[in-house]
């Protein structure tokens, strides 16, 4: 049974170095590199001034010393200074001293031996020396002053340092261990915080894994303090949304396709089928071949409705926007229909306020309102003796252009208001019509797209169509589109379908 | 008139040059974008039809790299890809006339004329149109027949002057929709038919032959039956 302990050598060393890859580590070693060179800064400059402040002392003590002696030297010469050396050499804690003939020869004092040529040297040194009472040979240190008295003789006056330097040895220690400390618990503390903090941005990973594994209802976990990593979360759950909602849509377009493609397939097929069997004459095998034509010319239309009202939803669509002449394209649209409108019996007004501008895809915003006048048209024939005038107009409200069409036909219930933007719905009444339900739909694309609203109203008898756009479109997203070559995507292009 | 297909799609390939050469064009044919192009610069071709995505080269640098040699034969994309940009692209690039797939081989056809006919064309485009008794005074906004004055709606007047215009030449109910209105979407309805019949009763109305013929299965011709 060697795979266990195989493993876990494997993950061991694998350990390692994915330690040193964590963010948490990283922190960690940056928190703690900053907060040693801290402490080390502070305790630095607390020896530092505790040395310069035992030094002032013992520098202060000396002078006292020095110049005690000077006086007792100016009223009873240098006897009384060698008396008074002797006696103070013997108390205990005492200071140094020493009293030199003119040639160097100790008279008085407690100093042993001092380097050669302290004593040439007037004012202040640090030196090594050796007391005459002391055995051990260890030399101490001591700071000391030199004093010249009259005739040659000199004094000596100085402090151990022993006590100085091991508060320095007592300071030291200090800062060893508090940086020791400060190093330990800085560790455990950036630890902790990191772990805290990338525990939960693990569990975010973990669970965006299992979203790719195939979990697409999986969210990420809100704790509800609304912090950046709830926030981050809020918005990731929100993007996942919306792409459930396109794969939602797509999964619709494919069923849509499947089922409303197939059947005018089938229908195209079976004429064939037919005609080859039954058909006597060549003008019979011509007429059957035109009808296939014409069959398979609307396969492509709806082929085409449906790619656009895809990219539409998708939302893919934004580029080749510019600023247009909403006025212009509506009164041309009008204008275009006029006379299928007289054809129909109907009669085509137009009330369009001169110069509205909006931002927006010139094909787009045209294949829209073309598609609702063209249903007005259809579906706007009004009862026996009603009105039959079909209304187009355009005009500011506030800070938008308000686009509406309005018949006086049958109108739509509104219960089925909500349900004619999906794909491929028809309502009853409309079924012996030529069309694929595919219309508004268009329309609801192009217009949400734009930024707009579009909703149904009741034109008392009739329908009312209102398209409400942003006045210049506050979308800014699109500015590149045509100095763009890379761009790829924008709407369909369906008058290249032959309609013969 | 001689053409230069340029298609990767063997079938679709041998379609169009049957087509063509049946209604009795020269069709040479080329497998990808680099013998195109070889073939292109040879030279010699009034029309070169270009599919958009070729091995090697693909049809917009094709097109690209002949405009960069200075070489103008009129050039019509063929694309599967049908967005607003891509033929904006298309264009850019230096093609004349974008149509996406599928396509009728009549509208096909009747653009290939026109982007030929254009090629032979001045470059000053003439004041006036005349065809048989019927003439267009582009400058004067007047159109009369056999004399008489017939008075036409401004659209009325740029559809009867694009049909004058390719006097003879099949014009198709998209190009109309393209040409006369600037609009490239699908009306998804005879519209343009009616603005044709309409201008039909103003041209043709007492008069004992038509001008305006429409052609079954392609569109619309504006051509003098007298002859």
């Amino acid at each position: 049974m060697t795979a266990p302990a195989d493993a876990s050598s494997h993950k061991r060393q694998r350990f390692l170095p994915t330690l040193f890859r964590t963010t948490a580590f990283k922190l960690t070693a940056a928190y703690l590199v900053i907060f040693a060179l801290f402490a080390a800064f502070v305790l630095g400059y607390v020896a530092w001034n505790a040395k310069r402040l035992l030094d002032d002392q013992i520098r202060s003590t000396i002078d006292a010393e020095i110049q005690g002696l000077a006086e007792q030297q100016r009223q009873g010469g240098i006897r009384r200074i060698v008396n008074i050396v002797e006696r103070r050499s013997r108390a205990p804690g005492a200071s140094l001293y020493l009293v030199t003939t003119p040639v160097g020869e100790r008279i008085a004092g407690n100093v042993e031996a001092i380097p050669p040529g302290t004593l040439d040297r007037t004012g202040e040194s640090e030196i090594e020396y050796a007391r005459s009472s002391e055995t051990v040979d260890t030399p101490s240190r001591a700071l000391v002053r030199v004093f010249l008295l009259p005739a040659g003789f000199r004094l000596l006056v100085g402090r151990d340092l022993e006590e100085r330097d091991r508060l320095g040895i007592v300071i030291r220690r200090a800062a060893g261990w508090s940086l020791a400390l400060v190093l330990i618990l800085g560790c455990f503390a950036s630890w902790f915080v990191a772990r805290r903090v990338l525990k939960r941005i693990d569990g975010m990973s973990e669970t965006a894994h299992g979203i790719m594994e195939g979990d697409l209802k999986g969210r990420l976990a809100i704790t509800g303090t609304g912090d950046e990593l709830d926030r981050l979360a809020l918005n990731l759950n929100a993007m996942l949304d919306r792409i459930g909602e396109l794969m939602a849509s797509m999964q619709q377009v494919t069923d849509n396709i499947a089922h409303d493609l197939k059947t005018p397939l089938t229908r195209l097929r079976n004429r064939a089928e037919e005609a080859l069997r039954t058909a006597k004459s060549p003008d019979e095998l011509r007429a059957a071949l035109d009808g296939s034509i014409e069959e398979a010319d609307n396969l492509i239309r709806v082929f085409n409705a449906l790619l656009m009202i895809a990219r539409l939803e998708a939302g893919r669509v934004s580029d080749n926007m510019s600023e247009l002449d909403i006025s212009e394209i509506v009164s041309g649209l009008a204008e275009l229909y006029e006379p299928l409108a007289e054809e129909a019996g109907l009669s085509l007004a137009s009330d369009v306020a001169p110069g509205l501008k909006v931002r927006g895809n010139r094909e787009l915003i045209g294949q829209a309102l073309n598609n609702l006048i063209d249903n007005a048209l259809k579906y706007g024939a009004p009862e026996q003796g009603g009105d039959g005038t079909v209304a187009v107009s355009a005009r500011t409200i506030g800070d938008q252009v308000e686009l509406s069409v309005a018949d006086h036909g049958s109108g739509i219930p509104e219960a089925d208001r909500g349900r004619v933007f999906d794909r491929f719905v028809r309502l009853d009444t409309s079924r012996s019509k030529p069309g694929f339900g595919l219309g508004l739909s268009l329309v609801a694309g192009v217009v949400r797209l734009h930024g707009g609203s579009l909703t149904l109203e009741d034109n008392a008898p009739g329908l009312r169509v209102v398209i409400l756009l942003p006045v210049g479109s506050p979308k800014p997203v699109d500015t590149p589109a045509l100095a763009e070559p890379a761009a790829s995507t924008a709407a369909p292009n369906p008058a290249g379908v032959p309609i013969h | 008139m001689r053409l230069l297909i340029v298609e990767d799609d063997a079938e679709a390939a041998a379609y169009l040059t049957k087509a063509f050469r049946e209604v009795g064009h020269v069709a040479d044919h080329a497998a990808d974008g680099l013998e195109g192009y070889a073939m292109a610069e040879g030279g010699g071709y009034d029309v070169l039809v270009i599919d958009r995505m070729l091995p090697r080269l693909d049809g917009l640098s094709l097109i690209r790299s002949l405009r960069e040699q200075k070489d103008d034969t009129p050039a019509l994309i063929l694309s599967a890809l049908a967005q607003v940009d891509d033929r904006v692209k298309g264009l850019r690039a230096g093609g004349d006339d974008y149509l996406p797939k599928p396509y009728a081989f009549s509208e096909l056809l009747a653009r290939v004329e026109v982007l030929a006919r254009r090629r032979g064309a001045p470059a000053a485009e003439p004041t006036t149109y005349r065809v048989g008794e019927l003439v267009l005074d582009r400058l004067a906004h007047r159109v009369t027949r056999e004399g008489q004055e017939i008075v036409l709606q401004p659209r009325e007047f740029r559809l009867l002057e694009y049909l004058m215009k390719h006097a003879g030449q099949v014009v198709t109910r998209t190009m109309l929709l393209e040409n006369v209105w600037d609009y490239h979407f699908d009306p998804q309805t005879n519209v343009i038919d009616v603005h044709v019949s309409r201008l039909r009763a103003k041209v043709d109305k007492g008069f004992e032959l038509p001008m305006i013929h429409t052609i079954r299965g392609a569109g619309y011709m504006v051509r003098d039956s007298a002859r």
